[in-house]
């Protein structure tokens, strides 16, 4: 992976639509993995009063000590540019990538569901799980922790259905993405 | 060729002598000692011992802003790292280059609730452009540099190292500035040409432009003003200069509109206002130049010309972006404007002229001068005249001394002018001004301020008798908190509400304890003598002057309102901006 920031064209008033409603974004950051700079991504949000919807981080490249940010965040256009802006300006952050713009991308999440029952809502939350194409991958005769993955409107909609069957407890991973065809980031 | 092995500590002098620092504002500790024996046994590098490490910060500040080059400040750990933060967050938030070296306890004991230990790159995280907690000397060196780096390209900043104790002591290899490049800080310096030719030609077609230029086109080198300067006369345009921009076009030209924004002239901010392209140089479109953003100069095309990119879009919107450096960018706008052998709109640009020459013909910074107490912006017009065409640096505290310096004081040169602009800090005149002096030994520093800023940093006008460094202090003394009292009468009901100092100090008896040659006046027919007298002793000088408690800053536009909402005079009129204006529009 090349390490220099592209320099990227800055979109002008006529782009960016002052009366549109916030609106979500993922954002792809490629950070040197070093002491500290996770903090300084979420102290950009945090201070300066931006959303995190979801917030995944783990190293990518061992060799280069590279890691990946994954951001899902909202706001309007002028928001959008000032967060990507702002964390380009962060000296550890090498590329920053806006899924939501940048072409068509895969996200994924992963999900751990507990469900406690036992009798009909037992048999009930294991046929779902099939539909959804979960995984049990703990069980004792009164529960089920289910493995899904998917995008989160997928999870959304699973736990949501889980919910009057006895859901007692989740765990997410939040969301990973990649942008799709052959180019690097 | 093998590398040589050093001590901690000489490789931070080697790095501070190799990036070219002649001068180090610090205070030692327990954890530094070690480092301080090393500097007691060199004098490659100057070591002012201040009395506060903000004033180091502040004093590094001024060093920086005066001289173009970075400053540098040295701090313990724990009180000595916190007691920095202030300055920090102003150098940050007025893009000053500073490189600031803690102390920190060693490594094995980061964590424990050590004694003196801080989490000092926590703490300084959101107040500095980058920093370093340095884990082993190994990487003394190559951090130093990269800190170096970062502070002085792009947009500059405070970039702060902390040095645990044990990596001052350990050994390692020294690597120079060369050996040393940031893998991924690489900012754009030139612009992209298509919007510079989308730029000019706006430009060439405009009816009523304003050339709003700011602290950036200083940060970018005094060739950037000559630039700004030229295009400013090829185009006969108007210009106006934010308070970080003071000096990048000499004050005294006509085309010069004085300062926009809340205190800003009447024809700067309508300008401002009423223009259809405006050129923003170097500008953020902070809070106090655009007042309310809705109402901010809503018919014109707006070009901005920022290294930063995050700066462009964050308050307004604009039409023509421009990612690069002033000096880069200014050198094409020029190149690109004359291949083309663009010409100005003649005609309209005269219309444009008349209208600016009725605002100013309101002169909105006029006052007058009775026989009662001198009023601040008498004394500020006078130490205008009295040292023009001098070799003078001016820096300044913070509230209402500050706007009237900033109104009534001209500057003809880039790096002339410090003050505390984006973050307001009072207390930082004084070792500004300290800062300023080691930097420019022979010539005059006048410090504007008055006694509640600086009773803030008072301390260091020990450090600059010590020194001898022949700091002029002008304390325009009004026995108050003046801004505070003018918005309480302004604002909030003319009730007075913890803003008296009339029972302060006696400040001639404490200039002449810290070792300056203490002066006073207090009558307007004292002003001139005192001045004169002032400037011409080569020593620390503290001007005492008692002015007028009662004065208001004006013009003014009040927190969050639109330009045409402007207050000119003491009796509250309204700018009336006639019908007729506005219809230009
Ligand atoms: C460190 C700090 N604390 C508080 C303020 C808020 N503040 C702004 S101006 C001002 C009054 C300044 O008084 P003085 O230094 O006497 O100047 P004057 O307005 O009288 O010229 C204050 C308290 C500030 N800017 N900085
Ligand atoms: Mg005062």
């Amino acid at each position: 992976m090349a390490p220099r920031k592209k320099p990227r064209k800055t979109p002008t008033k006529a782009q960016l639509d002052a009366k549109a409603e916030p609106q979500e974004h993922t954002f792809s950051v490629l950070v040197a993995n070093e002491a500290g700079v996770l903090a300084r991504v979420v102290g950009l949000f945090s201070g300066r009063g931006y959303n995190i919807d979801s917030l995944t981080v783990s190293e990518v490249d061992e060799e280069e000590h590279l890691s990946k940010i994954t951001i899902v965040t909202t706001g309007t256009p002028m928001i959008i540019e000032q967060i990507r802006a702002q964390l380009e300006r962060l000296v550890p952050v090498r590329r920053v990538a806006d899924l939501t713009v940048e072409g068509p991308s895969v996200s994924r999440e992963l999900a751990l569901v507990k469900v406690k029952g036992r009798g009909e809502k037992r048999v009930e939350s294991l046929r779902i799980a099939d539909i959804f194409r979960a995984h049990v991958v703990d069980s004792t005769n009164n529960s089920f922790v289910f493995e899904i993955v998917g995008d989160t409107g997928k999870l959304d909609a699973f736990i949501e259905l889980m919910q009057p069957l006895g859901l007692i407890d989740v765990s997410r991973t939040g969301v990973v993405a990649i942008a799709r065809g052959a180019e690097e980031m | 060729m093998a590398k040589r092995r050093f001590i901690g500590g000489e490789i931070i002098l080697k790095a501070l002598a190799d990036q070219d620092v002649d001068v180090v504002f610090g205070y030692p500790g327990g954890v530094t000692l070690p480092l301080y024996d090393k500097i007691g046994q060199q004098n490659r590098t100057k070591h002012i011992l201040v009395a506060h490490e903000q004033g180091a910060v502040h004093a590094a500040e001024g060093y920086a802003r005066s001289t173009g080059k970075p400053g540098v400040a040295l701090a313990t750990s724990g009180p000595g790292a916190t007691n920095t933060v202030t300055g920090l967050v102003d150098a940050l938030m007025d893009s000053i280059p500073v490189v600031c070296l803690t102390g920190q306890v060693v490594s094995t004991l980061i964590g424990n609730d050590a004694f003196q230990e801080a989490d000092t790159t926590g703490i300084t995280r959101p107040a500095t452009k980058h920093n370093y907690l340095v884990k082993s000397t190994e990487d003394l060196a190559r951090v130093i540099h990269e800190a170096f780096y970062v502070a002085t390209h792009g947009r500059p900043g405070p970039v702060l190292v902390d040095i645990p104790k044990d990596v001052i002591l350990g050994e390692g290899e020294y690597v120079g500035p060369e050996d040393v490049l940031p893998k991924s800080y690489a900012p754009q310096i030139k612009g992209e040409k298509a919007s510079i030719e989308e730029a000019v030609e706006l430009m060439a077609s405009a009816k009523r432009p304003i050339i709003y230029a700011g602290g950036g086109v200083i940060n970018s080198g005094p060739k950037a003003s000559k630039l700004l300067t030229e295009l400013v006369d090829m185009t006969g345009f108007p210009c106006t200069l934010t308070l970080m921009g003071l000096g990048a076009y000499p004050a005294s030209r006509p085309q010069f509109l004085g300062m926009p924004g809340m205190h800003g002239t009447l024809e700067a901010n309508m300008a401002m206002y009423q223009c259809d392209v405006m050129v923003n140089i170097g500008a953020r479109f902070d809070d106090r130049v655009t007042g309310k953003t809705d109402a901010f100069s809503p018919r014109s095309k707006k070009i901005h010309v920022d290294i930063d990119p995050s700066s462009i879009n964050k308050n307004i919107a604009v039409d023509v972006p421009i990612i690069g450096d002033c000096t880069s960018v200014l050198r094409d706008m020029l190149r690109i404007w004359k291949a083309k052998n663009l010409k100005t709109d003649k005609p309209a640009l005269k219309k444009w002229w008349a209208q600016i020459g009725k605002w100013q013909a309101k002169d909105s910074l006029g006052f007058e001068q009775d026989d009662g107490p001198i009023k601040q912006q008498y004394a500020l017009s006078r130490l205008r005249e009295l040292t023009r065409g001098d070799d003078v640096y001016v820096t300044t505290d913070v509230g209402q001394h500050q706007m009237w310096a900033a109104q009534y004081l001209h500057f003809e040169e880039p790096n002339r002018w410090m003050t505390s602009g984006g973050l307001g800090t009072m207390g930082y005149g004084v070792p500004a001004a300290m800062g300023v002096q080691a930097g420019h030994p022979d010539s005059k520093v006048v410090c504007v301020t008055s006694e509640g800023s600086l009773l803030m940093n008072i301390q260091e006008m020990a450090t600059i008798a010590k020194y001898g460094l022949p700091v002029k202090i002008l304390n325009l003394n009004n026995n108050v908190l003046g801004m505070i009292r003018q918005w309480q009468e302004l604002f909030h009901g003319n009730r007075e509400s913890e803003c008296d100092l009339s029972r302060g100090p006696d400040f001639l008896k404490l200039a002449e304890g810290f070792g300056f040659v203490p002066l006073s006046a207090s009558d307007p027919a004292e002003v001139d003598d005192a001045i004169n007298e002032m400037m011409r002793i080569d020593k620390p000088v503290f001007l005492n002057m008692a002015v007028s408690r009662d004065e208001n800053v004006f013009p003014m536009i009040p927190a969050g309102a639109a330009h045409y909402d402007i207050v000119l005079g003491p009796n509250d009129q309204r700018a009336e901006v006639d019908d007729d204006d506005m219809m230009m529009a």
